[in-house]
């Protein structure tokens, strides 16, 4: 099932499909590694709600959900 | 054949060790100033080597070579333009695929390179094993251990960068970017000739970044007339590759990079449990928690505002006791005349006054020091983010604005936690509507002296909410006007946490120290001692009464307080009269609109050189003397004052709680923002807002019946 980064809830894996949108938020999405097909696992949200955090790669990074918004995520099992 | 003299560039992820390493390879030999034009800082050490005298560059850290960030632009430049004679990537082996990625772009600039295969201690505690012959074998270039948190390897890189830069013999490295981009690339490099003598970068890089978009490459091919059909081709290409392979080709290309590293990757290193819980992630289950998050972060604050301010008032205080001391025997041991009063008021004042700033800068570099050795700004970022995003500002700049209140000379420069340069200058620009502690003595005697105490405390507490209130809007404004298009990624790594050096911290505090010195502390320096000129000459005034006879018939009288008196009556006068009093008078149809008279001019001009001089410049004319003392007499003159009321003094409050920064805040913003133009602007836009408001309050006031 394909849904926003943005949707998931802490604790859930997931793989990229799809990254829309451009310009710098874009780019700098792709160059941290979230690329189709790499693997990803939601960390928490902040205190406030946003930004949220997820481990990639082997390292953490967070990100607000208007961008996480950009990327279409296949939940896994 | 040798040559003596080496250049190595030092390139690196943010967070992968490359300032440690740097600090380890150079020791205190270290130059810092600016890249030409941009905000990004440049790093420059020297070390000998055997025979050779090597200059170590510090590049900016980054994460990729776009054209997006003017860091990145600065670091593929570097390596382009000023040819150093070997690059250094530095990965940290923990985090291996995301460094690696921009081990791939750098290689692709084809410049001789070796790889600092960094933390390696911590990837093996963490089970990750790295085959690094094999890698070197797979890159084409020498990969190096080293652990720069017990100088580990530094030798064995400095030695290999050195042969490295000296042989002749390099196998080129291509990444295959897939049938159809390579296609694409085939059909650019042609028409790239002219592009490649001219801009001095690989044919097929430059068809590479055409392909991506690349704002800056494209600039400047089109520029070079025989590269002309080249960035028309490009975009047909783009256009073609984006139909044929249904997504951009910016993302394709960052695709086929990180598939090459996944393959990579899982051909030198074993990891044993990929999801084990680190170390760092049970400290950040507290520290981010959802409930403690925010409490923790407010209580840190709340340390990091009394480290500074509270602690750094004791040392504060006896450099001003220090610096009246030495003014004061300066001026009973040196001759009645001009130099006396210069070195005495002029320069020693000055010195005073930039030197009073130094213990909170060591004490806030202290602070952010272990708050970034730690890891701990990203979370702070990560928390505050969504508050401060809504006011078109970023996680970060809440440091520097908390720091504001306390005072805008280290606040402004804490703004260097902020990577990216527009919310860095935004958080610059509205930092010092902060209302620091300097404007307090000024709100207190206008307060006690037009407002009884039962309103004082909401009058003070107006006053400070209106600079935030001022400063979120100005944020807005600034967003939306000064620097337009795009918001600012907020894609930040949230770095392992970690336990800093001592040497780190120290070394970090030493060269903040010395930089503001150097290069706020010398303008601090001149122009206070052009405004001790200015409201000191001329000295031969007309004064009203013959003051020398007054006053040698006084000291005949048994009391002193008539010879005080006259003495301070004449100061008064005297700077009435000078050049400062003069600027005064000549202003003063421009304030009067705001309900101030000349007297107030003075002071506002005096106050430029620090907030509080406007008390002790309003004392002098209202001849009740200078010093803290003198504060409740200075407070019954001015309630006596017809030209005053509370409407006035309200006004007086928020104007100065506005206008111009002061003279060390514009000095620090100068040296920050490597930019006149950006410190002058903060000057003239807070001056003329501060009218603004002023206005408004006043004669919205006096419309309302306030005032009299």
């Amino acid at each position: 099932m394909h849904k926003e980064l943005s949707k998931l809830q802490p604790g859930e894996r997931a793989v990229v499909i799809k990254i829309t949108g451009n310009g710098p938020i874009h780019r700098r999405i792709i160059d941290m590694g979230i690329v189709p097909g790499a693997k990803l696992k939601v960390e928490k949200f902040a205190p406030l709600g946003d930004p949220m955090e997820i481990k990639i790669k082997g390292f953490n990074l967070s990100l607000r959900k208007t961008e996480a918004d950009t990327i279409q995520v296949e939940v896994a099992g | 054949m040798k040559k003596n003299k080496l250049s190595i560039a030092l390139a690196g992820n943010p967070n992968c060790g490359k300032t440690t390493l740097f600090n380890n390879l150079t020791g205190a030999r270290q130059h810092v100033g600016n890249y030409p034009g941009v905000t990004v800082e440049k790093k420059e050490g020297y070390r000998n080597f055997k025979n050779y005298a090597l200059t170590i560059i510090d590049l900016p850290g980054t994460y990729s070579l776009t054209a997006y960030s003017p860091e990145e632009l600065v670091a593929r430049n570097f390596v382009v333009r000023e040819t150093p004679d070997v690059v250094v990537d530095i990965i940290d082996a923990s985090n291996f695929e995301r460094n690696l990625y921009l081990a791939t772009q750098l290689l692709e600039l084809e410049r001789p390179m070796v790889l600092a295969l960094n933390m390696a201690d911590v990837a093996e505690a963490r089970g990750i094993k790295i085959d690094d012959q094999l890698l070197a074998r797979r890159l084409g270039i020498p990969v190096v251990r080293t652990v720069g948190s017990r100088k580990q390897g530094m030798e064995e890189l400095l030695e290999t960068a050195v042969r490295t830069a000296q042989e002749t013999q390099r196998t080129s490295f291509v990444i295959n970017y897939g049938r159809d981009v390579e296609e694409a690339i085939g059909k650019l490099a042609p028409l790239l000739a002219a592009a490649q003598r001219q801009l001095n970068f690989p044919r097929r890089w430059l068809a590479l970044k055409l392909l991506e978009n690349d704002r800056d490459i494209i600039e400047s091919i089109q520029k070079i007339p025989e590269s002309e059909g080249a960035t028309a081709a490009a975009a047909e290409a783009r256009a073609e590759l984006q139909q044929k392979l249904g997504d951009d080709p910016e993302l394709l290309i960052a695709d086929f990079r990180y598939r090459f590293l996944g393959a990579l990757y899982r051909e030198v290193v074993t990891v044993q449990d990929e999801d084990a819980l680190t170390f760092s992630d049970k400290i950040d289950k507290v520290l981010t928690n959802r409930a403690l998050g925010l409490p923790i972060f407010l209580g840190l604050m709340w340390l990091v505002f009394n480290l500074v301010f509270t602690l750094g008032a004791y040392p504060q205080d006896w450099i001003e006791k220090g610096v009246s001391l030495l003014g004061s025997w300066v001026g009973q041991h040196m001759a009645e005349g001009d130099l006396k009063s210069l070195l005495a008021d002029g320069v020693i004042g000055g010195v005073g006054g930039v030197i009073v700033f130094l213990p909170q800068v060591i004490l806030l570099f202290f602070a952010i020091s272990l708050l970034e050795g730690t890891g701990y700004m990203a979370r702070a970022a990560f928390i505050m983010d969504r508050v401060m995003y809504k006011v078109g500002l970023h996680g970060k700049s809440f440091i520097p604005l908390l720091l504001g209140f306390g005072c805008s000379v280290p606040a402004i420069m804490g703004a260097r936690t902020l990577e990216n340069p527009r919310d860095r200058l935004v958080t610059i620009l509205v930092t010092p509507l902060m209302s620091c502690s300097a404007r307090l003595p000024v709100y207190t005697v206008l307060i006690a002296a037009f407002f009884g105490e039962q309103r004082a405390g909401n009058v003070l507490f107006s006053i400070y909410l209106i600079g935030i209130i001022l400063a979120i809007i100005m944020a807005r404004v600034f967003r939306s006007v000064l620097f337009t298009g795009s918001t600012e990624p907020f894609v930040m790594e949230l770095p392992p946490y970690r336990i800093p050096t001592l040497k780190s911290i120290l070394f970090h505090m030493w060269e903040r120290s010395i930089l503001y010195l150097q290069k706020a502390g010398t303008i601090i320096l001149a122009v206070s001692i052009i405004i001790w000129f200015l409201t000191n000459y001329p000295t031969e005034v007309q004064y009203s009464k013959d003051y020398a006879a007054l006053i040698a018939q006084a000291e005949t009288l048994p009391q002193d307080e008539v010879k005080e008196k006259l003495v301070r009556e004449q100061a008064g006068e005297k700077l009435g009269q000078s050049y400062a009093g003069q600027v005064g008078r000549f202003i003063e149809p421009a304030i009067a609109p705001l309900g101030f008279d000349w007297k107030m001019g003075v002071g506002l001009f005096a106050a430029f050189t620090a907030k509080e001089v406007l008390v002790s410049t309003l004392g002098t004319i209202y001849s009740v003397g200078a010093g803290e003392e003198d504060a409740a007499s200075l407070k019954d003159a001015l309630a006596a004052d017809p030209a005053y009321n509370p409407l006035v003094a309200y006004a007086l409050m928020i104007f100065v709680l506005i206008y111009s920064p002061c003279l060390a805040t514009i000095a620090t913003i100068k040296r920050e923002t490597n930019s006149w133009k950006w410190a002058l602007f903060s000057s003239g836009y807070s001056t003329v807002l501060a009218w603004i408001i002023a206005f408004i309050v006043y004669q919205g006031g006096k419309l309302g019946g306030l005032g009299g």
